[in-house]
């Protein structure tokens, strides 16, 4: 077993692969690809907002594309993306040989195109796709839904199962695989904080697999969880399905924090600022995320002890984020700063992120939120925090990491073109959504009133520039794969990390005896 | 390689099994199985018939032959010595933390039951500022609990879609008709709960090497488990046939089952897991050091059996 070798030969490497390299760029991949279709779902929304009236498709199809749209990005683009990034990196940063569960550890990643595919072909089927947004609400996804909707169910069913067993994987990796003397306060950010991750989707994804099967039950066993007048309530899946969904939020998120913790000492060149706080703010955030779900629901007409209790507990979470964004800034201030494309994406993230927080903080004033609710307020707020948040800080990952796993350096001049596209794109698509969701503009209509047709204009644009950016990053990224200047072991000036010790491009087996740790 | 010459002594290399063809089979049998009973419950919907049921039904022997070879393996691996220390215990996390995902899986529906039970319902009966709008929905619907009639049945008569079991008609143990010796819950949970001893009194004889205690304990414990199946199965007929309460008798119903039936199919699969432990043991598996396999099953049925009083509690006594 001491022998090194390399991958298998031909298409059998990837499907029956137990190396977490090869199921972290199964993964990558993956998410890369529902990107770009959950991309062009988007770029359909916006096509047709373009303009006020009915231009290019029908509002059935629109509602479909709304839903599509969210569970392609939400399921297929940003968990398998954070997940492809734990699997290879984990296993490095803390000098494991690989996951702790390789075998399972493939299962995972498989059943997720498996799944896709079956949510993606519902499209096609008669009745049409999902056609009830992501949160998927009572009684939309049940009495009125297509029947479409139980392959939905089953697909979120097996997504769930791969979610788990991933997280299981990550969990025992990071309790049991860290070499002697890694002990947990010395685990990079990034660990840690995939570590509460992977604790909170083991906690909901239950929860969601629970959800969706009192909606099946519902369909066609003829229960009533949802249904006033056998007993149940349709509130009842608003409530059970935040209770998951908001701990979700921050499943993509603090994986999105690890990331930032890491790149920007490396380019800041000082040592991240308060390093323990961060752990405890991102523990602290997790605990919060289970008591806040019911601010998604301001509107349902809760009681007031209720509307009261959950506004305060939201804006309890500005105190933890508070704090890293406070250490972020500090390990910047007096740094050696240099501006190479990942510490781009990661500033992006810090400022972008946080506008996303102040208008969270806006929402999550109850009586305010009775204004904001469903408009394009909301659409600008998650927006903000996912796309420079999750997204943003995926792809300042990529950029760090790249070099080490396939040993080539990008080429700097097209990365930074690729971030100022989309930072510009982004801004000039999601800005104006607040302008209007605050002049009362809802979410989730095909059209609206003349007097939003500008900011719509702009939107659409801003849109279209963020679409076509990411094909550009596709090229970029291809282009490094294929070929270009050798990266170093070290890649970056003195970045901290394991990683940073073993060749570049790794080699397919690292760590396969535990490295010491100082 | 660079690793190797800055190694740990005395460090035991961690097994990374070669490829293996099992994950994707089993997510072959996975898809299969889902696409199969989705494609079913449509077609019950629709009142058609087609081939659901045939791709359900591969796809679930396809899985679960996948999963049986798969353990195998696991198993013979473990067995030829190539498992670390530290490999066991990534299955020993492994296991705690499944069973912590089923407890959330629990959580979700206990949850339901406690959110129509105190908010819900007697909101739907009027009470509250909420339930000032909801009275005029279901007007002169009266909350109780158990909700042995449906506000649809308040409002729409006989055309009621939700039809409730009427007074009477529950599982609580006012209900009980032939006085509480008749009760099956009460029996149940004096199953349930014995079988968690007798469980611990095999992992016991195991400790102590005694094979044949170990054995003896197992088995009935297996046994224990099949019964409780059995008592539930009379109650679930009780239900159905003399009660007139079923899934569709609105959210006592509803939750009873759901509840009760989730866990009943939990237990099925714990017994499941024992019986493939006492199978095992009668080839001469499990030593006293090394026996995370029985152990993991027996974890698995002390959560069922903790699933029980909870449910024993909150759907039938309180």
């Amino acid at each position: 077993m001491g022998d090194h070798h390399g991958p298998a030969k031909g298409f059998g490497r990837w499907l029956f692969t137990t190396n977490h390299k090869d199921i972290g760029t199964m993964y990558l991949w993956f998410s890369f690809a529902m990107f770009l279709l959950g991309g062009v779902f988007a770029l359909v929304i916006r096509a047709e907002l373009f303009q006020p009236g009915l231009q290019l498709v029908r509002p059935e199809f629109f509602n479909q594309m709304t839903t599509m749209h969210g569970l392609a990005m939400v399921f297929g683009a940003v968990m398998p993306a954070f997940l492809g990034l734990a699997n290879w990196l984990i296993p490095m940063m803390v000098g494991a040989p690989d996951m702790a569960l390789p075998r399972m550890n493939n299962w995972s990643f498989w059943i997720l195109p498996f799944a896709f595919a079956l949510l993606a072909s519902t499209l096609f089927m008669e009745g049409g796709g999902p056609n009830f947004g992501w949160t998927f609400y009572a009684p939309l996804s049940t009495t009125y839904a297509p029947p479409s909707v139980t392959y939905f169910i089953f697909a979120i069913h097996i997504m769930g199962a791969s979610s788990i067993m991933g997280s299981i994987n990550i969990i025992a990796t990071i309790l049991n695989m860290r070499a002697p003397g890694m002990t947990l306060m010395k685990m990079p950010l990034f660990v840690w904080t995939w570590l509460i991750t992977a604790y909170l989707l083991i906690a909901v994804m239950p929860v969601l697999a629970g959800c969706v099967t009192m909606m099946l039950m519902d369909i066609h066993f003829g229960t009533s969880f949802f249904s006033a007048a056998g007993g149940g309530d349709p509130i009842l899946f608003q409530h059970v399905f935040w209770f998951f969904g908001h701990p979700e939020v921050y499943i993509m998120i603090l994986p999105a924090f690890g990331i930032a913790s890491a790149i920007i000492p490396t380019f800041a060149r000082k040592p991240l600022f308060g390093y323990a706080s961060m752990v405890y703010a991102t523990a602290s955030i997790a605990f919060l995320s289970f008591i806040v779900w019911a601010h998604h629901m301001f509107t349902v007409g809760m009681p007031i002890a209720g509307e009261l209790f959950f506004m305060y507990a939201t804006m309890l979470i500005a105190v933890p984020t508070g704090v890293k964004v406070f250490n972020w800034v500090s390990t910047m201030f007096r740094g050696s700063m240099t501006f190479e494309t990942p510490m781009l994406f990661a500033i992006a993230f810090v400022i972008l992120f946080s506008i996303g927080g102040f208008s969270g903080l806006m929402l999550a004033i109850a009586p305010a939120d009775f204004q904001y609710h469903d408009t394009y307020f909301v659409v600008a707020h998650f927006h903000y925090v996912l796309v420079p948040g999750a997204i943003f800080s995926i792809m300042a990952a990529v950029y760090y990491w790249l070099p080490k796993w396939c040993g080539n350096m990008y080429d700097e001049r097209l990365g930074k073109a690729h971030f100022w596209l989309s930072f510009i794109g982004l801004n000039v698509t999601f800005f104006p959504m607040h302008f209007v969701g605050l002049a009362g503009m809802p979410r989730r209509i095909p059209d609206y009133a003349l007097q939003f047709a500008d900011f719509n204009q702009i939107a659409s644009m801003g849109a279209f520039l963020f679409g076509f950016s990411q094909v550009f990053f596709l090229f970029i990224v291809i282009k490094t794969i294929r070929g270009g200047a050798k990266a170093t072991d070290e890649v970056w000036e003195n970045p901290e990390g394991l990683e940073w010790t073993i060749p570049s491009p790794a080699p397919y087996h690292t760590f396969t005896t535990p490295p010491p740790i100082k | 390689m660079a690793t190797d010459s800055k190694s740990v002594d005395g460090y035991e290399p961690y097994y990374v099994p070669e490829q293996s063809a099992f994950p994707i089979l089993a997510t072959i049998g996975l898809f299969a199985f889902v696409f199969g009973l989705g494609t079913f419950f449509n077609e019950m919907q629709a009142e058609t018939s087609g081939s659901g049921r045939y791709i359900s039904i591969a796809g679930f022997l396809i899985l679960s032959a996948t999963l049986f070879f798969w353990f195998r393996q696991a198993i013979s691996e473990n067995m030829q010595g190539m498992n670390s220390m530290q490999l066991k215990r990534s299955y020993v996390w492994g296991m705690g933390w499944f069973i912590f995902s089923e407890v959330m899986f629990f959580a979700a529906f206990f949850g339901a039951l406690f959110y129509v039970r105190n908010f819900a319902g007697p909101w739907l009966g009027g009470e509250g500022d909420k339930g000032v709008h909801i009275a005029l929905l279901w007007e002169n619907f009266k909350y109780t609990w158990p909700m042995m009639e449906t506000p649809d049945q308040v409002v729409n008569g006989a055309k009621a879609a939700f039809v409730g079991a009427g007074e009477g008609n529950s599982l609580y143990p006012a209900d009980a008709h032939n006085g509480l010796l008749h009760w099956l819950p009460l029996y149940n949970t004096i199953i349930l709960l014995a079988s968690s001893v007798t469980v611990h009194m095999a992992h016991v004889g195991l400790k102590n090497d005694n094979r044949s205690a170990f054995k003896g304990w197992l088995f009935i414990t297996v046994a224990l488990g099949i019964g409780f199946l059995f008592l539930q199965y009379m109650e679930y007929h009780e239900a159905y046939v003399d009660l007139g309460l079923t899934l569709e008798s609105g959210i006592y119903g509803t939750t009873f089952f759901m509840l009760t039936g989730f866990h009943g199919f939990h237990v099925f699969l714990g017994m499941t897991m024992l019986l493939i432990m006492l199978l095992r043991a009668q080839k001469g598996h499990f030593s006293h050091e090394d026996c995370f396999g029985f152990e993991a099953a027996s974890w698995y049925w002390h959560f069922v059996d903790v699933v029980w009083v909870c449910l024993f509690f909150f759907v039938y006594i309180i």
